[in-house]
């Protein structure tokens, strides 16, 4: 009884404000990510030399750097060179750089996918190579990477608990909070873990009847 | 047990076995003596299949007995195993052990179900192996050999337990035309050797010259059976004249094109 | 240049913390791998309770942040069971579950990918399905799986950062703790993150080999003799 009441009169409204705070948080970096992955993976398959290497090198950083590292260098290092963010928008700009590497491979992978009869085709119709990429591969291409791409989505709703690290208080950054002034740890966790949960839970349904919507036969 | 006589080594009595809704088996009864080859042939999707891997409990049956030298397998879940290593099985698709070569296919259930000592299994192995003419591609894994040679190395690989019968379920036909002549000149070197078998084909001339009886299988049931002669040549029911008729047509046909 | 000094003084107490944040993975990976294997087995082969049991498992460690997990753990149940447990061994013991929920997912895939037909024929030579998977089932499972398996490894020396939070001594802490001495942040923060880039590609060139060495024709790989 005592949890009961704890959970329903301190706990929920408290961690309300800091899912508030995660929501705002994932919904802001899913476009930026996916506008980064898309540009990376385009630079890298049908940029010149120079930009090719550079998108394989945004990647090789950003995928090898753990993203909680990530947030430290954008929130506590970025001062140095006289570039400040507030903790928020130190986490998005992280999840956005970390988000957008891993799904440009997806993209990279399925323009790779696209067969080249598609490119030929186009030109043969007197379309200019970027027409066919932005009209006949990448529409393609987004399909096929749909399934990755929403599973670095599902990642991204996990990961948003590191904004915590920059004293961004979200969702776990709340639970923390209660669960230091109350000592009630496990309560607490294992509410946040359940909200998370049901975070993913929604997501994966969505992105279950977006891959449903946006397939074609093959 | 009063029902096999002194040379009856498998008997299957009235088998039953539904999925579902739909009724696969519908009470099939025969007797296979030592030394005898039995073919079973009929349209796809009468239940051949699932016949065989009901004798040796692969599929598990609703209803009836099966009795291997008087001792009844259904049933017997602890001696399961015990009755699979008598039963010899040899599938359309080979299913060899991917991982390992030829030799150690024929090789492994000795190791491990026989427990024979390594030299004894090796030398056993490379015994069936020569038998089945693939001695020299032994130390081969199964993805390079040819699907004639994998069914061939997959007969070996049953026949190295001594069975007391071999079930052959539809071993040729997912060879390509021009392999099947090597399977089934194994099938008939054992035939005559006098190993018990029993061959679910669609290959009318092995049966004909191999079979001891034919049984004619449709809807679940044996609808005639008898030795081949007479099934082949003055088959009683409707259904089994229609049947021989289609595939006649289908191997003229064939021939047409080849 | 200060930045330079920086690093070079924060350098040998930041590579210590190498053979610590390894040690994470490693022992996360091989408790991952204990579970998995078995409860990839089960998945394919066991009871319909059992299955439901690790459905349950694989979704809510796969769901949960590393984080949360990490608090729950730290802060709530170990301490509520009355154990007395360092940070390492609870980072390594989160980590681990979580990729035995991955790892899970990923055996029981290799495990579907070889056919019912090596079970048949296993069974039909008169093995019993514990023989059949030992013996046949799982050798080449486990080839199958590699590549999704080795996946596993950048995952989670990227996510053994995580562990930050409740203080174990690997890469990124004590990186923090000579940032607070030297005030260098981008520096020495940099410093770590080519440390864990290099980690990377250190140990995807081990695993690459690994891969090659347990080739087999026609499934990937050359098997050892017995």
């Amino acid at each position: 009884m005592d949890s009961l009441l704890f959970i329903y009169q301190e706990l929920l409204p408290e961690l309300g404000k800091g899912l508030i705070v995660t929501l705002k948080l994932i919904l802001f970096s899913i476009p930026f990510g996916l506008l980064t992955g898309i540009l990376v993976a385009i630079g890298r398959v049908y940029g010149n030399h120079f930009l090719s290497s550079l998108s394989k090198l945004y990647v090789i950083f950003f995928k090898g750097c753990p993203l909680l590292l990530l947030l430290f260098i954008i929130y506590f290092g970025l001062p140095s060179l006289g570039i400040t963010f507030s903790p928020f928008g130190a986490s998005v700009l992280g999840f956005v750089l970390c988000n957008g590497a891993y799904t440009s491979e997806y993209i990279r992978g399925a323009i790779q996918s696209v067969k080249t009869g598609q490119m030929i085709a186009a030109q043969a119709l007197g379309m200019t190579k970027w027409q066919a990429v932005f009209y006949i591969i990448l529409p393609q291409a987004f399909r096929r990477a749909l399934p990755g791409v929403g599973n670095e989505i599902i990642y991204l709703i996990k990961y948003s608990s590191l904004a915590y690290m920059l004293t961004c208080i979200e969702l776990t950054g709340a639970g923390k909070i209660i669960a230091a002034r109350t000592f009630r740890f496990t309560e607490t966790f294992t509410v946040v873990g359940i909200i998370y949960l049901l975070m993913v839970f929604v997501a994966t349904k969505i992105l279950q009847w977006a891959e449903k919507k946006f397939s074609y036969p093959t | 047990m009063n029902t096999t006589s002194a040379t009856s080594i498998l008997v299957v009595e009235n088998i039953y076995k539904t999925y579902g809704k739909t009724e696969i088996l519908k009470g099939v009864s025969f007797t296979v003596n030592k030394g005898e080859t039995k073919v079973i042939i009929g349209p796809s999707g009468a239940g051949k299949s699932t016949l065989l891997k009901c004798i040796n409990q692969l599929i598990i049956p609703d209803r009836g007995r099966i009795f291997l030298n008087g001792e009844e397998v259904l049933h017997s879940h602890s001696h399961i195993n015990r009755f699979r290593q008598k039963i010899g099985m040899v599938f359309q698709n080979f299913y060899l052990f991917d991982h390992i070569t030829a030799l150690e296919n024929v090789e492994i259930a000795l190791l491990k179900v026989k427990k024979m000592k390594r030299p004894e299994a090796r030398e056993k192995a490379l015994k069936e192996l020569a038998r089945v003419g693939m001695k020299d591609k032994a130390h081969l894994y199964p993805a390079e050999l040819s699907g004639g040679q994998a069914q061939r190395v997959s007969i070996a690989r049953a026949l190295a337990m001594d069975p007391e019968v071999m079930l052959f379920d539809e071993p040729t036909s997912a060879l390509d035309p021009e392999l099947t002549g090597e399977v089934l000149e194994v099938m008939r070197n054992l035939a005559q050797g006098g190993v018990t078998m029993v061959v679910v084909t669609h290959e009318m001339g092995f049966a004909s010259s191999v079979a001891d009886e034919v049984m004619f299988m449709e809807e679940g049931k044996i609808l005639e059976s008898g030795p081949p002669s007479q099934i082949f040549f003055h088959p009683q029911e409707e259904r089994t004249k229609k049947f021989l008729s289609r595939i006649s047509e289908l191997y003229g046909e064939l021939n047409r094109n080849g | 240049m200060e930045g330079l000094s920086a690093v070079l003084e924060s350098l040998p107490y930041i590579i210590s913390g190498i053979p610590v944040t390894l040690g994470l993975v490693a022992l996360s990976l091989l408790v991952g791998f204990a579970l998995g294997v078995p409860m990839g087995v089960a998945m394919v082969y066991g009871n319909r309770v059992v299955i439901k049991i690790i459905q349950v498992f694989v979704f809510v460690l796969r769901g949960l942040p590393n984080l949360v997990l990490l608090f729950l753990f730290y802060f709530g149940i170990f301490p509520l069971l009355g154990w007395n447990l360092s940070p390492f061994t609870i980072g390594a013991i989160t980590l681990g579950l979580r990729s035995a929920a991955y790892q899970t997912e990923i055996f029981r895939g290799a495990i579907l990918s070889l056919g019912e037909g090596q079970m048949l024929a296993a069974l039909s030579v008169g093995m019993s399905k514990n023989q059949a998977i030992w013996n046949i089932i799982l050798p080449q499972a486990l080839r199958l799986a590699l590549p999704g398996w080795s996946n596993e490894y950048p995952i989670l020396l990227t996510d053994s950062s995580v562990t930050y939070a409740i203080g174990v001594a690997e890469i990124l802490t004590r990186g923090g703790q000579m940032v607070t001495r030297t005030y260098q942040p981008m520096p020495i923060y940099l410093t770590c993150a080519l440390m864990f880039i290099f980690l990377n590609w250190g140990g995807m060139q081990i695993i690459q080999w690994g891969e090659k060495k347990a080739y087999i024709p026609g499934l990937g790989r050359k098997r050892e003799t017995q």
